[in-house]
């Protein structure tokens, strides 16, 4: 991603047009009607949600009702029941999304840094096959290692899981993290090893406190990409490893809309939350989250 | 001894980027190379029981002979060329006026950045509770007396034009392609070009079309390239929104991939190999040509 340092820029407020109109009216209307446009703008973003919620609620919900004659708690009843698939399947997910971050995080640290502080030769190119696995269709993917991890015994196993979504997710982080070691100046680094600190301490008290924000957005990416995966769930963990969006497909083909439809909003759930924390809290940047898919 | 050149070798600074960037490589180049590698031995392997030996073709052949697969590529193409295309031209245009109306408020880029960590599973499901035939909309429709039963809603999902899987594309990729440009349209040398052509007495559209766009453009097309590359080959939507014929091709390679019959499976893996050279070069020629206008700008 050629682009990838200026995404990470901050957003600076674009100074106001000083004569957006030749009447002062006309520009407080053009502005008005942008704010309205922007309005429907989000509110068509938002739109797709509102029936999957609605049917959630919906007993009964026959066409052609808009709001469901009754409104009840039983479909999120039986997906939060103890004893529902529900459970085992956020475990997996978290588990999953979890270690796959932790490993992609330790795994892309140094690269991050070589690509974000170094100039070499055959950098560009670097960052370009590390966009390759981003393009490839999973899929493919996935059926190009079902052979080879069949042979050593993984498919249908977490580990094997864990590893195909290194496959998307290490080049995110990777990328993200070298952003973020781009805006790192190491003579900072350079001055507490001549004040005599040891490497771990250069790196716990000066480039970790540094990088944090950007580690955190890596990580934030790493997880909602693992989070989402489907296809390469699927082949590899071959019905064996169950995560929600394996458990909602399953749901969907079965026929219980509402079901279905809460089970959908408990899936998008946390990654709205995710997005929420992070567009609030952690960077306040406009971080492109396209990874995620 | 060894102990001693490895730490030269960590010392040399020039070999140092690669000292670091090794972890990754070895993990992708071995996982992705792996994958690519394994499917390429895998469809001209012959199949057990098969006469020939050695190398085959029959994979690739029996693609070639497949009748229902030209229009499976086309359908694909067509899937990720159009909701390129919308996210392209809807999400630049979210970007413009999103900095011209939302400022830094931090709700509205949140909030227009929502369908993004959404996974592609809810995405369609939610596109099918709102535009299926007994979605809200048909819905909405028939309580107003428009409709008068689920058959008589035009068919947005499961339909000819695939409307549903271009919504559901649209929606997610929109945010995308709209927080890439807003990035770029809100740095500081688009920022200064803009003053500068002000200064010389540029108007607003002018503005727009020959300092604006061609900064923002080439950031925007390796966006684009990213989006036409996923499109070209999401499996779990068109699976979920589209018609059993024909199919897109990443739904067809995972049939072949479950197929019992044997000679499937260096069928399914040809398919694979040949979608991801497809997606490479698509996307090498869109960052090529983004390079080209950067350097002539």
């Amino acid at each position: 991603m050629a682009s990838s340092r200026q995404l990470m820029a901050e957003p600076t407020r674009v100074a106001a047009p000083a004569s957006a109109g030749r009447h002062p009216g006309d520009a407080a209307g053009r502005a008005w009607l942008r704010r309205v446009v922007v309005a429907l703008l989000l509110v068509t973003l938002l739109l797709p949600l509102l029936p999957l919620a609605v049917s959630s609620v919906g007993q009964g919900y026959f066409f052609p009702q808009v709001v469901p004659e009754t409104i009840g708690l039983r479909a999120l009843r039986l997906i939060l029941a103890p004893g529902a698939e529900t459970w085992p399947a956020l475990i997996d997910t978290v588990v999953l999304a979890g270690t796959v971050t932790l490993v992609a995080l330790v795994i892309a640290l140094p690269a991050g840094r070589a690509l974000g502080l170094y100039r070499f030769r055959g950098r560009h190119t670097v960052e370009f096959l590390l966009l390759a696995p981003v393009l490839v269709p999973p899929i493919a993917v996935a059926i190009g290692l079902h052979g080879a991890l069949l042979r050593v015994g993984l498919t249908g196993s977490m580990a094997g899981v864990v590893l195909v979504h290194l496959v998307p997710v290490l080049p995110y982080v990777v990328l993200v993290l070298a952003g973020t070691f781009a805006n790192l100046d190491p003579d900072y680094e350079a001055q507490a090893r001549s004040l005599g600190a040891g490497p771990v301490a250069v790196f716990r008290t000066v480039t970790l406190p540094a990088i944090a924000p950007g580690l955190a957005t890596a990580a934030f990416f790493g997880f909602l990409v693992s989070w989402g995966q489907y296809a390469l769930t699927l082949v590899i963990g071959g019905g064996q490893v169950v995560t929600l969006p394996i458990l909602l497909f399953a749901s969907a083909s079965g026929g219980d809309t509402a079901v279905t439809s809460a089970l959908a909003i408990f899936t998008a759930a946390p990654a709205l939350l995710l997005l929420a924390v992070n567009a609030w809290a952690v960077t306040g940047r406009a971080v492109p989250i396209g990874g995620v898919r | 001894m060894t102990r001693v050149s490895l730490t030269t070798t960590l010392r040399d600074e020039r070999l140092r980027p690669w000292v670091l960037l090794a972890p990754t490589l070895i993990v992708v180049g071995g996982l992705f190379g792996g994958a690519l590698v394994q499917a390429g031995l895998g469809s001209v392997r012959p199949v057990r029981g098969a006469a020939s030996s050695g190398v085959t073709l029959d994979a690739y052949r029996a693609l070639l002979a497949d009748p229902e697969l030209p229009r499976s590529f086309a359908l694909t193409v067509y899937l990720a060329t159009a909701s390129t295309l919308l996210a392209v031209v809807l999400g630049l245009g979210a970007a413009l006026l999103l900095r011209r109306a939302a400022g830094r408020s931090r709700l509205v880029t949140a909030a227009f950045q929502l369908p993004l960590p959404i996974p592609h599973v809810v995405g369609a499901l939610a596109v099918l509770a709102l535009l299926g035939q007994s979605g809200l909309v048909s819905r909405v429709a028939g309580a107003l007396g428009v409709v008068d039963g689920t058959a008589q809603f035009p068919a947005l999902v499961f339909d000819p034009w695939a409307i549903g899987i271009l919504v559901e594309y649209t929606w997610k990729e929109v945010p995308f392609i709209g927080i890439v440009a807003l990035a770029l349209l809100r740095s500081a040398r688009v920022r200064e070009h803009e003053q500068a052509a002000r200064s010389l007495g540029a108007g607003g559209w002018q503005r727009l079309r020959h300092v604006t766009l061609p900064l923002v453009l080439p950031g925007v097309l390796s966006a684009a390239a990213i989006v036409f590359a996923f499109t070209f080959g999401a499996f779990e939507v068109p699976l979920l929104l589209g018609r059993s014929f024909p199919e897109a091709l990443p739904v067809v390679a995972y049939r072949h991939h479950v197929d019992v019959d044997l000679a499937s499976g260096p069928q399914a893996v040809a398919l694979s190999l040949v979608m991801a050279l497809i997606a490479f070069a698509c996307v090498g020629a869109a960052m090529a040509l983004a390079r080209r206008r950067v350097r002539r700008d």
